[in-house]
């Protein structure tokens, strides 16, 4: 099972994003663990200095503004 | 199952969106040319007298209203194609060891041009100080960026006039690059949250990974993708903004606003400063009721004081940073800034 992490502070493109991932991956039919990180040390400490970034099994797969949702499906599916 | 959704759609080739882009560049400025014919004939059309109070009220309401808005509109977008071309990434690779001087310059200007988000603030502090940009290096950044926007720009361009726009352009940069100095040669490195301290350089070495490289396609969806994501945000404050503009405009008598806030009152530039820090609003919200106010004679200086405090000194950003920057280090920032708005207001005051 694959471990996504979604960073972010808590603004709504936060939101959005981790309802993306959670969307992208019911629809592949794909279990993943979605975990919301939003302390800001953690998310400076995962090298993510915009937000909101996504990582996949610990890489780094986007920073900054709402993800693509083709590239997301291709992040989940990798 | 459906697949209508994810499918992608034909890609269209680059070639199509220049002509695209092109086209509405052309038919934005045929109809940009035809709004004040187009503001007179609807104000025609109500029962108002054209020079009363209300009719001069709604005149400025239905001018102003669509002429902000189709400006907002052009320099958004192209601001979002700019910007697609940096990084808070590249940035940081770009900053990191500078010294003061040079740094605090390259900084301000790239604070304007970067993709900044102030709900990004603190990850982006410490990813830029633990990368090795100085302090007052990273700080010239924080106040460029959210002070010098191109919404605050495009408003004061077209609610008052382009040397105002630009000298509000060359002193918020200035204030940026002088505040960042001053800050970085008092070394208050050591005012930093202690934990932030202890993320050395180096500490996340995890870069993100260089996707292919986006098309002039991708570039002007993130300009589509900035305007609307501007409009969501402004369009309200907006039309409160010059609604209560046209009030002013139609309504307050002259020589209140002159005791008020013009420039004999030398109190009147502190006064604006305090007055602003606990504001937070955008600049759409601000901006209409300023070109009002200077419409009425209030002084310059003074405006544009209150203006960049409500702006740059705001009180949620201040709780944000308060994560990474401990009490001192945050009263020095407020001050060292303030002092520079104070100094912009006076002198605008003694020149015009």
């Amino acid at each position: 099972m694959k471990t996504v992490k979604v960073y972010g502070p808590g603004c709504k493109r936060c939101d959005t994003t981790e309802a993306m991932v959670r969307d992208a991956a019911a629809k592949l039919g794909i279990a993943i663990d979605v975990e919301k990180v939003t302390d800001p040390r953690a998310i400076a400490m995962a090298g993510v200095m915009s937000t909101p970034g996504i990582s996949v099994d610990g890489k780094l797969v986007h920073a900054g503004g709402l993800p693509d949702a083709a590239k997301l499906e291709t992040w989940l599916t990798a | 199952m459906s697949v209508a959704h994810t499918s992608p759609r034909p890609a269209r080739p680059d070639w199509t969106w220049h002509l695209g882009v092109i086209a509405f560049a052309a038919l934005w400025w045929l109809v940009y040319r035809q709004l004040i014919p187009l503001s007179e004939w609807l104000v025609g059309l109500m029962p108002v007298d054209r020079h009363s109070h209300t009719g001069e009220a709604i005149a400025f309401f239905l001018y102003d209203v669509p002429k902000v808005m189709m400006l907002l509109t052009l320099i958004v977008f192209a601001m979002g194609v700019v910007r697609s071309f940096f990084s808070p990434e590249k940035t940081r690779a770009v900053l990191s060891g500078k010294r003061e001087g040079v740094g605090n310059v390259l900084a301000a200007g790239l604070g304007v041009l970067t993709p900044f988000c102030s709900c990004s603030a603190v990850p982006l502090f410490i990813g830029f100080v633990s990368a090795g940009v100085p302090l007052g290096v990273t700080f010239s950044f924080l106040i460029a960026a959210p002070m010098v926007n191109e919404v605050a720009l495009v408003l004061l361009f077209g609610l008052v006039g382009w040397k105002v726009a630009v000298t509000y352009l060359v002193l918020g940069l200035g204030i940026a690059v002088v505040a960042g100095f001053v800050i970085g040669k008092l070394r208050l490195e050591g005012w930093l949250q202690d934990w932030v301290r202890d993320i050395h350089s180096g500490a996340n070495t995890q870069e993100l990974a260089e996707g292919e490289r986006p098309t002039m396609t991708d570039r002007y969806r993130l300009g589509i993708a900035a305007v609307r994501e501007i409009f969501a945000k402004v369009w309200l404050w907006i039309i409160l903004g010059i609604g209560t503009g046209a009030l002013i405009h139609g309504y307050v008598p002259q020589d209140l606003m002159v005791r008020i806030m013009g420039a004999d009152a030398w109190w009147s530039v502190p006064a604006a400063v305090l007055m602003g820090v606990p504001m937070y609003t955008n600049a759409a919200g601000v901006i209409p009721i300023v070109e009002a106010l200077l419409g009425k004679a209030a002084a310059l200086g003074t405006v544009l004081a209150f203006m960049m405090s409500v702006i740059a000194l705001s009180l949620p950003e201040m709780i944000i940073l308060r994560q990474v920057l401990t009490l001192r280090l945050i009263a020095v920032f407020i001050g060292v800034v303030a002092s520079g708005i104070l100094a912009v207001g006076f002198l605008f005051n003694l020149i015009f």
